[in-house]
């Protein structure tokens, strides 16, 4: 496949794995922190941890959607779901995440109209389609999914929709990065740039990372090469004592970014004052949420939101693997209470989450022999 | 010390059932569903028959050997490129007979049936029906109609059950599997669960795909043929797909299964619209592929009698048993990655059959 299968070269692979060894000093331990879910998946799927040389640790950061949402927001989409004639729809990725009284999933089972979309337009069609009832699309994402919620709700506009709104969730990927670097646990020494927010807002808005905090960041792709290259493009900038931002992903980043995506985010959403992230607590200006202008199509706004704040589960780590404090078998409950089949904290649902990545191709193989339990 | 055949006969923990309600997972024909069977139907109808959980069970009566099995199918839409409901409630019984060695000789079948539905569409099942069930040369023997309200069944769900006879000459199990064994794949993965999920219209997506429901049993007579003693185990890779099938191999033998990731046949739009959705091939459903584990020394005859056979062309090994690492299945890519390849969580793709 085009785009795929040059990137999975194995002589190609090989070759950068070397050049890693050859340019990692070995009196020198490095920290890198791939901030994408998407590269986290990546670097376990492809088995990536196992070509790197020991003192080129990577560090798992906080982009993965569901991650980062904290359950008192998963407890206020599902309030709504809850409510006669609403049909709630979500990424797939949603449906399994842990909520107080139990996941979407389990909601549906017990009767809420919990409906599974590929694309916010989806929702649209199902708005149209059941004019007697009201459609929640549960909008997630980085920037790299608000283009298309926004364009949802510009569609919405256009249609003169009544019975649909988004429940938005959406955040910002530099305040997280910001808060990263100022946290005092964090000592790294260079990031894998995220992939995909990079196409909607190009590398431009990395540049304090190098300037101002003095630490490399490369733009990187997701196949097994992508991810390789851009780690020997950080090791020499290291090693040359350089901190840029350089983009590997040029095949499908722009340097400026995607910039009618950025328009249409401009119209149709403003930055909230401030928002909590799981692990990470409250942010300021680090989320998105509708304008007034289309406050018709806010589920905040149309519905009495309550508005939950849970803490997680005493014994779940989360927020200290989302930091990368912790390794995910470090967590007291990683693999004994929280599995991805029975995920206590979101790390274990998505499959961009840190723990439930480790879980599938790391913790699977080295229990490899003990009975596994079901 | 320990025989492997004492090692592996340690019993397994027991399964108990806790979800407090069944979701749709617990149909998907992965993890939930394994739970659901082994902790709640198992514990309250368990046999001796049944106790082996494979997709058909054997009854000797007065010295022939019967396999019997039963299936149902929910799949929406009821029409799909390269087959419908009838068609596979046809092969997905007769397949289950053949993967289980077993001549399939009869079926019977139960069309619960909803208000409403345009008797031109019944009958176009009822000729799916007949043309696959003799295409497979099996017969039709009875059934039993219901009606249900509008609303209530999706159009029309179709129960089967299915007897044949079972062929002397191999007898199959999990507990004969042994390191060495090498893993035939019958053709291309994939295609029936991508073909539904672009039927259903529900994403953006178009590709030029079909359903590969057919019968597999000329493929598995062709092996009986030929390698009849070296064959240990087959499935055929339906809900969960070949991951699934081949997790529970793993689990029921004790033995690791190591797949070659490049070996495994994957049709450029499955792959493509895998990618896409973040969903793995391996987890994908098929309607005419099987699993077969062979013997090292009779493999290559096994494989070339299965490419014989019009639509084997594609037949692959694709990986092997080995000892280690127990009760596992991993992928290896050449570039010296290697994965474990999970069973099915969750259920990406509901109503696939």
């Amino acid at each position: 496949m085009k785009y795929v299968d040059e990137f999975r070269d194995p002589k190609l692979i090989r070759q950068a794995a070397d050049e890693i060894r050859r340019l990692a000093r070995p009196e020198r331990h490095y920290r890198i922190m791939e901030v994408c879910g998407g590269h986290t998946h990546a670097i376990y799927r492809f088995g990536l941890e196992g070509l790197l040389p020991e003192n080129v640790e990577l560090i798992h950061g906080p982009g993965c959607p569901v991650c980062v949402l904290p359950m008192g927001r998963t407890d206020d989409g599902l309030t709504l779901a809850e409510l006669p004639g609403v049909v709630f729809t979500a990424f797939g990725d949603v449906m399994r995440v842990p909520g107080t009284k139990g996941s979407p999933l389990e909601h549906k089972a017990r009767g809420a109209e919990i409906r599974m979309v590929y694309s916010p337009l989806d929702a649209i069609k199902l708005a149209q389609a059941n004019p007697g009832k009201h459609v929640v699309f549960f909008a997630i994402g980085f920037e790299t999914t608000a283009p298309s919620t926004a364009l949802t709700i510009l569609k919405a506009r256009e249609l003169g929709l009544d019975n649909f709104s988004v429940f938005c969730n959406h955040v910002t990927i530099i305040p997280a990065i910001r808060a990263i670097l100022d946290s005092p646990d964090m000592r790294l020494d260079a990031f894998v740039g995220p992939g995909h927010v990079s196409t909607v807002i190009g590398c431009r808005p990395y540049e304090f990372i190098a300037q101002d905090y003095g630490k490399p960041i490369v733009v990187s792709g997701f196949e097994p090469l992508d991810i390789l290259q851009s780690i020997v493009m950080i090791l020499r900038q290291l090693a040359e004592g350089r901190s840029e931002v350089e983009n590997q992903y040029a095949r499908v980043v722009p340097w400026e970014g995607n910039l009618p995506a950025l328009r249409v985010l401009e119209e149709v959403f403003e930055l909230r004052p401030y928002f909590e992230w799981r692990g990470l607590g409250f942010i300021s200006q680090s989320a998105l949420k509708l304008r007034d202008e289309f406050a018709k199509w806010d589920s905040e706004r149309r519905f009495d939101v309550p508005g939950i704040r849970v803490t997680d589960p005493k014994a779940a780590q989360c927020g200290e693997v989302l930091k990368g404090v912790l390794k995910p078998p470090q967590c007291k409950l990683f693999g004994t209470e929280c599995t991805p089949e029975r995920p206590v904290g979101a790390l274990m649902v998505s499959s961009e989450g840190a723990c439930a990545a480790y879980y599938n191709y790391v913790h699977r193989m080295a229990m490899a022999g003990a009975a596994e339990s079901l | 010390m320990k025989t492997l055949e004492e090692e592996v006969s340690v019993a397994l923990p027991r399964v108990r059932f806790k979800d407090a309600r069944i979701e749709m997972a617990h149909g998907a024909g992965g993890k939930a569903s394994r739970r659901l069977i082994e902790g709640l139907i198992v514990p309250l109808l368990g046999s001796p028959l049944l106790a082996p959980l494979a997709d058909a069970a054997y009854l000797d009566v007065d010295g022939a050997r019967i396999a019997m099995t039963a299936d149902s199918f929910v799949v929406r839409p009821l029409r799909f490129p390269g087959g419908s409901i009838g068609e596979l409630a046809v092969n997905g019984t007769v397949n289950d007979l053949a993967v289980s060695v077993a001549k399939p000789l009869a079926l019977l079948l139960t069309f619960v049936i909803e208000e409403g539905i345009a008797t031109e569409t019944l009958e176009a099942e009822l000729q799916a029906i007949a043309d696959a069930a003799q295409r497979a040369g099996v017969q039709v023997v009875g059934g039993d109609t219901k009606v249900v309200e509008h609303g209530k069944a999706d159009g029309l769900y179709i129960t089967t059950a299915g007897v044949g006879r079972a062929d002397p000459r191999a007898r199959l199990s999990a507990q004969s599997v042994r390191p060495g064994d090498q893993v035939i794949l019958s053709g291309p993965i994939g295609d029936h669960g991508i073909t539904i999920l672009l039927a259903r219209g529900e994403i953006d997506l178009e590709a030029d795909l079909r359903s590969d429901t057919r019968s597999v049993y000329p493929f598995v007579e062709a092996i009986l043929d030929v390698a009849a003693p070296g064959l240990r185990w087959m499935r055929d890779p339906t809900r969960g797909g070949v991951a699934t099938a081949l997790n529970e191999l793993a689990r029921d033998s004790g033995l690791g299964i190591v797949l070659q990731e490049e070996e495994i046949p994957v049709r450029e739009a499955v792959r493509g619209a895998c990618e896409l959705l973040g969903l793995d091939p391996l987890h994908i459903a098929n309607e005419g592929q099987f699993l077969a584990v062979v013997a090292p020394k009779l493999a290559d005859e096994a494989l070339a009698a299965v490419r014989a056979v019009p639509g084997g062309g594609e037949a692959v090994i694709i990986g092997e048993v080995r000892e280690q690492p127990r009760r596992t299945v991993l992928a290896t890519a050449s570039y010296g990655g290697t994965r474990v390849v999970d069973m099915l969580v969750g259920d990406p793709l509901p109503r696939i059959c």
